[in-house]
């Protein structure tokens, strides 16, 4: 019998050492996941504070190609959500080889993630943008800009690191089918908050003519 | 295996994830179409919002499996980080009166 078998025969409050009947590791990252939010959500809510106060906000986004190519970060990211999912159940099943493809998939999208992104930044920075300057209005757009998806992208590149660290340790059976859902939750979190990002910065700035 | 992974099983299959993924591409789809729709910036705003709602809800229930968790998870963790993420709006009026000073002392 596992120390989790006699931690799950107590209930939750009663000294049972697995409250929610889940492992502290996935505890923790949900801990970590619910403080995460918060900082982003700090950030958003800044970058719509900003852009309320300032009356010459730059709304510089095309359809194209600064549109299209966040619609098609945001089906990327998507994407590597469900190769993600599917690593995990693999994962579950025993299935080792089919999780670590899925898992290589999903590294594949957040890497193809980056190059878009970093494509886009280098754009912006060739038309003039600056973190305290730009040629349209408001100096405070590129400082909001590059912070609020500069902290994603570096989300997106360390959850790239941790998903190839838990795929080689899972292909050689140092970590289980939990670490590879838990890093999933991580990678679900990236692209959850990837649906706020694209809306607020992306399609609100986006020039109609 | 341990238990705790004997309970993480009662979840859905992968055609029911494979449905939710296309929830979400469709409702990306028709962010990016209201976008141009040039309503005024208010009801957009709101719209685009409770669009992202719904999809950060369905990754969270889905893909993060929190459906299928206890209950009492959810509702250790939903609630206050709802409620924290809504005081931080508190404030926004101020940002109103810095664009209203801005147009006075001009």
């Amino acid at each position: 019998m596992s120390e989790s078998d006699v931690a799950m025969t107590e209930s939750t409050w009663s000294g049972g050492a697995l409250p929610y009947a889940i492992s502290s590791k996935k505890l923790g990252m949900w801990l970590f996941i619910v403080a995460d939010s918060i900082t982003f959500g700090a950030m958003l809510v800044a970058y719509a504070y900003l852009r309320v106060a300032s009356p010459d906000w730059p709304i510089p986004f095309k359809f194209n190609p600064s549109i299209i190519n966040a619609t098609v970060m945001t089906f990327v990211l998507l994407s590597s959500s469900i190769t993600m999912v599917a690593a995990v159940q693999a994962a579950k099943e025993g299935r080792v080889r089919a999780c670590v493809g899925w898992m290589a998939a999903t590294m594949f999208g957040g890497v193809l993630f980056d190059i878009l992104h970093i494509r886009e930044w280098l754009g912006l920075i060739h038309e003039g943008v600056r973190l305290f300057q730009n040629p349209w209005g408001s100096p405070l757009f590129g400082a909001s800009f590059f912070s609020l998806t500069g902290l994603h992208m570096t989300h997106v590149t360390l959850g790239v690191i941790y998903l190839a660290v838990v795929a080689i340790g899972f292909g050689r059976k140092k970590f289980s089918a939990d670490d590879v859902e838990i890093s999933g939750l991580y990678w679900h979190f990236v692209d959850l908050v990837w649906m706020f990002i694209f809306p607020l910065v992306y399609l609100i700035s986006a020039r109609l003519r | 295996m341990s238990s705790v992974a004997v309970h993480a099983h009662a979840s859905a299959g992968m055609s029911w994830f494979m449905k939710v993924w296309g929830c979400l591409l469709v409702l990306t789809g028709a962010e990016v179409f209201l976008t141009y729709e040039e309503l005024r910036l208010e009801v957009m705003l709101f719209l685009l919002m409770a669009i992202s709602i719904v999809k950060a809800a369905l990754i969270i229930a889905y893909f993060m499996h929190l459906r299928y968790e206890k209950r009492s998870l959810f509702l250790t963790l939903i609630p206050a980080l709802v409620f924290v993420l809504v005081m931080m709006v508190v404030m926004f009026p101020d940002s109103f009166r810095i664009q209203t000073m801005r147009l006075i002392s001009n």
